[in-house]
């Protein structure tokens, strides 16, 4: 019984999701800095003319998403409250913090 | 006629925006070409005279290895561009490393340290070939006692970070920061990208276009420094991991961080396993796709870009004129009693 108002705001919660465009232009995350709620989307986009990644070691929010040529979009569900911190495997000078709600 | 004019002001005022732009841009992408102004230093640890001195005599003292024979100056010795010019570390009693000794030079402005970026700051660094059994073979905690009981070290310890100690923080931040002051001087390159074209051959200047077009060097080898950090499965072959080894994430298989080519023609062999003398069998691998170009996770910036003889040799000419004079050090020949 008590499971269905949690089933109702997940559903409600999952109704409201949006996506963050995120590009990966010149070697750098934009925007740097994003505050998202559980349930959006992080749409990866990569701007430059070589490959780029972008992954997280987030414990509930774990992702990699592995080679993305260019042109290639990629989308991520955030998963669970948390800052997170996004790298590219590639370029360790990248840097895409995440708050999410 | 009002109409034509209007035209004439429309049409005038977009060629201002456009060149406007175009210089804009030019400038950008000159301005990441050029030297720094400042040596990035983190907040806990600025540099100064008492600190550099100290970081300096731990640097090129053999008795921070154990049996005393090996000083970090040994691998990275600055007559040998800060690397040692043989393909493998030497440590003691002879023991080789798995990989070629990186330069020290400018590594204050790599965000990554190792050949597999395992530490993050030259604090971080610092102790690793002290401790690594293939380098100094040290134990860090003996090494904390003897210095601790070397009047010489406690006094310079105590003037560089007073009322710290001698403490493996200590010891870690003062051979950072003499490591964070072997930066490179003017290079003839550094001139002609100011535009003093004259200061570097025709051959350079073509090789130069090369690197920045064609070639894609410049996709990796980027900035000042000519290098942007990244890391990446060159092809080479071999049995190193590279920074997978670090954590098992795909795109780290066998990849390594792309070297700065600063000073480079001083610090061959080359890559991370020291397995090419020259400059020109370098370019000729990266820039025809890797030695094992069929191999799992080469790098996609490994391509063969069809490159002329002409136009590698050119890449070569223009590689060497990124090398300046030789950073004058004063090479200690005595320690602290």
């Amino acid at each position: 019984m008590n499971r269905v108002p949690i089933l109702i705001l997940v559903v409600l919660s999952f109704l409201g999701a949006k996506d963050y465009i995120v590009d990966q232009k010149s070697k750098t995350f934009l925007p740097a800095k994003i505050s998202a709620k559980v349930g959006d989307r992080l749409v990866f986009k990569n701007s430059d003319s070589f490959s780029h990644n972008a992954y997280s070691d987030d414990e509930k929010n774990e992702f990699d998403i592995g080679m993305q040529s260019p042109a290639q979009d990629i989308a991520v569900e955030l998963k669970a409250p948390a800052t997170i911190a996004v790298e590219c495997a590639i370029h360790p000078n990248m840097l895409l913090t995440v708050e999410v709600k | 006629m009002n109409l034509e004019k209007s035209f004439r002001v429309l049409f005038l005022s977009l060629f201002v925006v456009v060149v406007f732009a175009k210089l804009a841009n030019a400038t950008q992408e000159i301005k990441k070409w050029l030297r720094p102004e400042n040596i990035p230093v983190p907040v806990d640890n600025k540099i100064t005279p008492a600190r550099v001195e100290l970081g300096k005599l731990l640097y090129f003292d053999p008795s921070l290895s154990r049996d005393g024979t090996i000083s970090c100056a040994n691998c990275h010795n600055p007559l040998m561009g800060w690397s040692d010019n043989q393909p493998k570390a030497i440590g003691v009693e002879g023991r080789e490393g798995p990989r070629n000794s990186p330069t020290v030079l400018n590594t204050a402005y790599q965000i990554r340290q190792f050949w597999d970026g395992r530490a993050k700051t030259l604090e971080e660094q610092a102790l690793g070939p002290i401790q690594a059994d293939v380098e100094m073979d040290m134990n860090l905690d003996f090494l904390l006692s003897k210095l601790n009981k070397n009047m010489g070290y406690v006094a310079l310890f105590q003037r560089a970070y007073p009322s710290e100690g001698i403490t493996d923080k200590t010891l870690a931040k003062a051979i950072a920061t003499f490591e964070r002051t072997i930066v490179s001087t003017e290079a003839p390159f550094d001139k002609f990208i100011q535009g003093d074209k004259e200061f570097i051959s025709k051959s350079a200047q073509d090789g130069f276009k090369v690197f920045i077009g064609k070639a894609h060097c410049a996709d990796c080898h980027d900035g000042f420094n000519f290098t942007d950090g990244s890391f990446h499965n060159i092809a080479l072959g071999g049995r190193d991991e590279g920074r997978y080894k670090i954590k098992k994430r795909a795109a780290w298989f066998h990849a390594f961080k792309t070297p700065t080519l600063r000073d480079i023609v001083k610090s061959a062999p080359y890559f991370h396993d020291g397995s090419v003398k020259t400059l020109k069998e370098a370019t000729t691998i990266c820039a025809t796709g890797g030695r094992y170009p069929n191999g799992k996770n080469i790098s996609t910036f490994i391509k063969d870009r069809n490159l002329s003889e002409t136009e590698i040799d050119n890449i070569v000419e223009f590689m060497k004129t990124l090398s300046g004079k030789t950073l004058t050090v004063l090479i200690p020949t005595k320690f602290p009693q």
